[in-house]
């Protein structure tokens, strides 16, 4: 019943917002479908907790503690984003860059994107698991190009080639997997691409074509996570499309991709008994963790710069679940979540900054704490949490996963803790000019709203000092489900 | 039950959907490419018929129909009409070293079939010969969209892509479960329509569909 609702409320929203989007109420109307969607995602949680998996709807759905957690969280970021979206889209159009067209659009598309994610973590098919990725990209590429300046143009294009591009060799994969399946499933319709089937005979597929899938797979949904060298969409998406898009591109998408990547590592460990899958998710997630550190010296735009700062954590998720195991798993779904929250609420700064600078460049952004205390601050915390400071959510994640690197790969803890390091100085430094200092910055026409920024920075707190036990029996759960 | 004249006609469409990628490799008229693909689309559609013919594997005519339908008819309809309506007709791209790339997409098929047969050995299906040949297609179809520029052929090697998926998925499988097949097609049209959306705001910022005014977004 919550699971309907949870998937039917999100379209419906967008026909809605199809038709009457450019109405000045829209905003609202927005912000209760996805206040409506996360009461949907929590009930459904709630259920799980108390009840355990959910198998339904001829078996096509597929609820566990791995994917109901990410479902609260992506509900819940939904909702705070169009929260912050209301004022933000609405001083966008006070300074003339949106018309209200672009914004029917916009309100439509955000609708449409929040289904694509929910029903690719949801579903217990492998096949429609692709076809809501690649949903999730159609809807996203005509919101990167929502401003219909070149570079945006161009941003999209890239994203949309390089994305389609990426999505065609997981279809390749799942191909190759439903092939590797069928042999030993029999030729039952449409059972033998079932998660949950397929977990279930996990040990008898072939492995020469379950570690051949792996690799389309890994390349194909990798893409999506931003993986070096597969990432050079993300960047420009980011920078070029509304901050409300980049916060839900940064904060969820990249986590559902991942989810995608997991689900798939899952299948192919239990058939292929060797290190395969987890070396490649270790070396994909390095790579990543370094390029993207030292990249982030020569950003001069704010927001390519948190973007490379998402490819830097995308990277630690990735090598922690490629190390495998109780805690390093564990801290991997922590900072899942924790990122997800503390990235979001830093676009949500972002944004308000580069609106008050009227540009993103960030020697144009200076003494943000004079103008706008709420802003800066939120910004300085934001950017605090991120780089993993106790006593933010972060530092716990990152700290458990680099005690498990030290314990089961001594060699890439060093290679870590230099990245961490390199990205330190790149973002504090930035920030800490941006944030103090003389200023010349403007007022904002609406006071913008903050509540989204401090909530989610509160909850990532909370979450360093203390979990919560249900929470953590919760990601315990979800842990020894990844293996 | 299965006759040797069947699985030959198989392999011809199979040789036949490769010497297209080649030749839509080198193909530089922009009008010529979408006959090309439309042609791709019905060889494609002769294959299936004839695997699910043979096999009995009825549902197979459903996507075989989705296939004429989408791929046959339908989106080189609406490339057409897209390329005449921004004045593209006419257009011809340079080649950046035509012998090389033909070398590139030689070395790829080769690379391909070594990469498909352990599991085409594995295979039971009568098509499993030409599981080579459809990833041979897809990354053909990647590689014209590299050495390409223009933003309509990366779009028709995106859809030649795909089509060397589907042929992957008959090839190894007899096609993957319907719903399945029903989303990805969702997913290649509901594309194409952004896409075509696309053109027209490319152009109308760029004056061209030349994708060299799409490299400004760099690291400096």
């Amino acid at each position: 019943m919550e699971l309907i609702i949870l998937l039917v409320l999100p379209p419906l929203g967008s026909l809605l917002l199809a038709l009457v989007g450019e109405r000045d109420w829209a905003a609202e109307v927005n912000i209760l479908v996805s206040a409506g969607t996360f009461a949907a995602g929590a009930w459904l949680t709630m259920h799980v907790i108390a009840h355990g998996p959910i198998l339904t709807g001829n078996e096509e759905f597929f609820i566990d503690p791995f994917n109901v957690f990410l479902v609260a969280l992506t509900s819940f970021v939904g909702f705070t984003t169009s929260l912050f979206s209301r004022t933000y889209m609405r001083i966008e159009q006070h300074h003339g860059r949106l018309n209200r067209r672009q914004l029917r659009l916009y309100h439509s598309m955000f609708q449409l994107f929040m289904f694509t994610m929910l029903l690719a973590l949801t579903t217990n098919n492998m096949g429609i698991l692709w076809v809501a990725m690649e949903g999730a990209t159609l809807t996203t590429v005509l919101l990167v190009s929502l401003y219909r300046t070149p570079a945006s143009i161009e941003a999209a294009w890239k994203y949309f080639i390089l994305c389609g591009v990426g999505l065609a060799q997981a279809l390749f994969g799942t191909i190759l997997l439903y092939f590797a399946a069928e042999k030993v499933l029999g030729n039952v319709g449409t059972t033998a691409l079932l998660w949950t089937r397929l977990n279930q005979v996990k040990g008898q597929m072939e492995p020469t074509v379950l570690s051949l899938a792996f690799v389309f797979l890994l390349v194909g949904y990798g893409t999506k996570v931003g993986l070096v060298p597969l990432h050079n969409w993300l960047p420009d998406a980011h920078a070029e499309g509304p901050t409300p898009v980049s916060a839900v591109l940064s904060g969820l998408l990249l986590n559902v991709a991942l989810y995608a990547v997991v689900r798939c590592k899952v299948l192919v460990e239990g058939s292929v008994h060797s290190d395969l899958a987890g070396n490649l998710m270790m070396g994909f997630g390095l790579v990543s963790v370094v390029v993207a550190s030292f990249l982030l010296w020569r950003q001069k735009d704010i927001k390519r710069m948190f973007a490379y700062s998402s490819i830097e954590h995308m990277g630690i998720a990735t090598f922690a679940f490629g190390m495998g195991g109780p805690i390093a798993n564990f801290a991997a779904l922590l900072h899942m979540t924790v990122h997800s929250l503390t990235k979001s609420s830093i676009f949500f700064t972002v944004g308000h900054a580069t609106q008050k600078a009227g540009s993103q460049a960030m020697d144009k952004i200076r003494g943000l704490i004079t103008v706008n205390p709420t802003v800066g601050w939120g910004l300085m915390i934001g950017t605090l949490a991120i780089l993993g400071m106790p006593p933010f959510g972060v530092f716990t994640s990152e700290f458990l996963i680099l005690i498990t690197a030290m314990r089961d790969h001594p060699w890439a803890t060093p290679i870590l803790l230099l990245a961490l390091a390199v990205a330190f100085g790149a973002i504090f430094s930035r920030v800490q000019a941006m944030v103090f200092g003389e200023t010349d910055l403007k007022r904002l026409p609406h006071s913008p709203t903050l509540l989204p920024v401090f909530t989610h920075l509160t909850i990532v707190l909370i979450l360093g000092l203390y979990i919560p036990h249900y929470l953590a029996d919760w990601y315990r759960e979800a842990a020894r489900i990844i293996g | 039950m299965v006759t040797p004249l069947s699985s030959q006609l198989i392999d011809l469409c199979a040789a036949v959907l490769l010497l297209l990628s080649f030749s839509m490799l080198s193909q530089r008229r922009v009008l010529t490419l979408v006959d090309l693909f439309a042609l791709q689309g019905g060889t494609l559609f002769v294959s299936i018929v004839v695997v699910a013919w043979n096999t009995h594997q009825y549902q197979l005519f459903y996507s075989a129909a989705l296939t004429l339908v989408l791929k046959v008819i339908f989106l080189p309809l609406i490339l057409n009409r897209l390329i005449r309506r921004l004045g593209a007709q006419w257009e011809t791209e340079t080649l950046l070293n035509a012998s090389a790339t033909m070398l590139i997409g030689l070395l790829l098929v080769i690379f391909a079939f070594t990469l498909a047969e352990p599991i085409s050995r594995l295979a039971s299906t009568i098509t499993r010969s030409t599981l080579g040949i459809a990833l041979a297609i897809v990354m053909l179809s990647f590689l014209m969209m590299i050495t390409r520029r223009k933003a309509v052929t990366q779009v028709i090697g995106f859809l030649a892509m795909e089509n060397g998926l589907f042929f992957a998925a008959t090839s190894a499988t007899y096609g993957m479960p319907m719903v399945v097949e029903l989303g990805v097609a969702l997913d290649v049209l509901v594309g194409m329509v952004i896409l075509g959306v696309f053109f027209f705001h490319i152009r109308e910022q760029f004056d061209s569909l030349d994708l060299h005014n799409l490299e400004s977004l760099k690291e400096d």
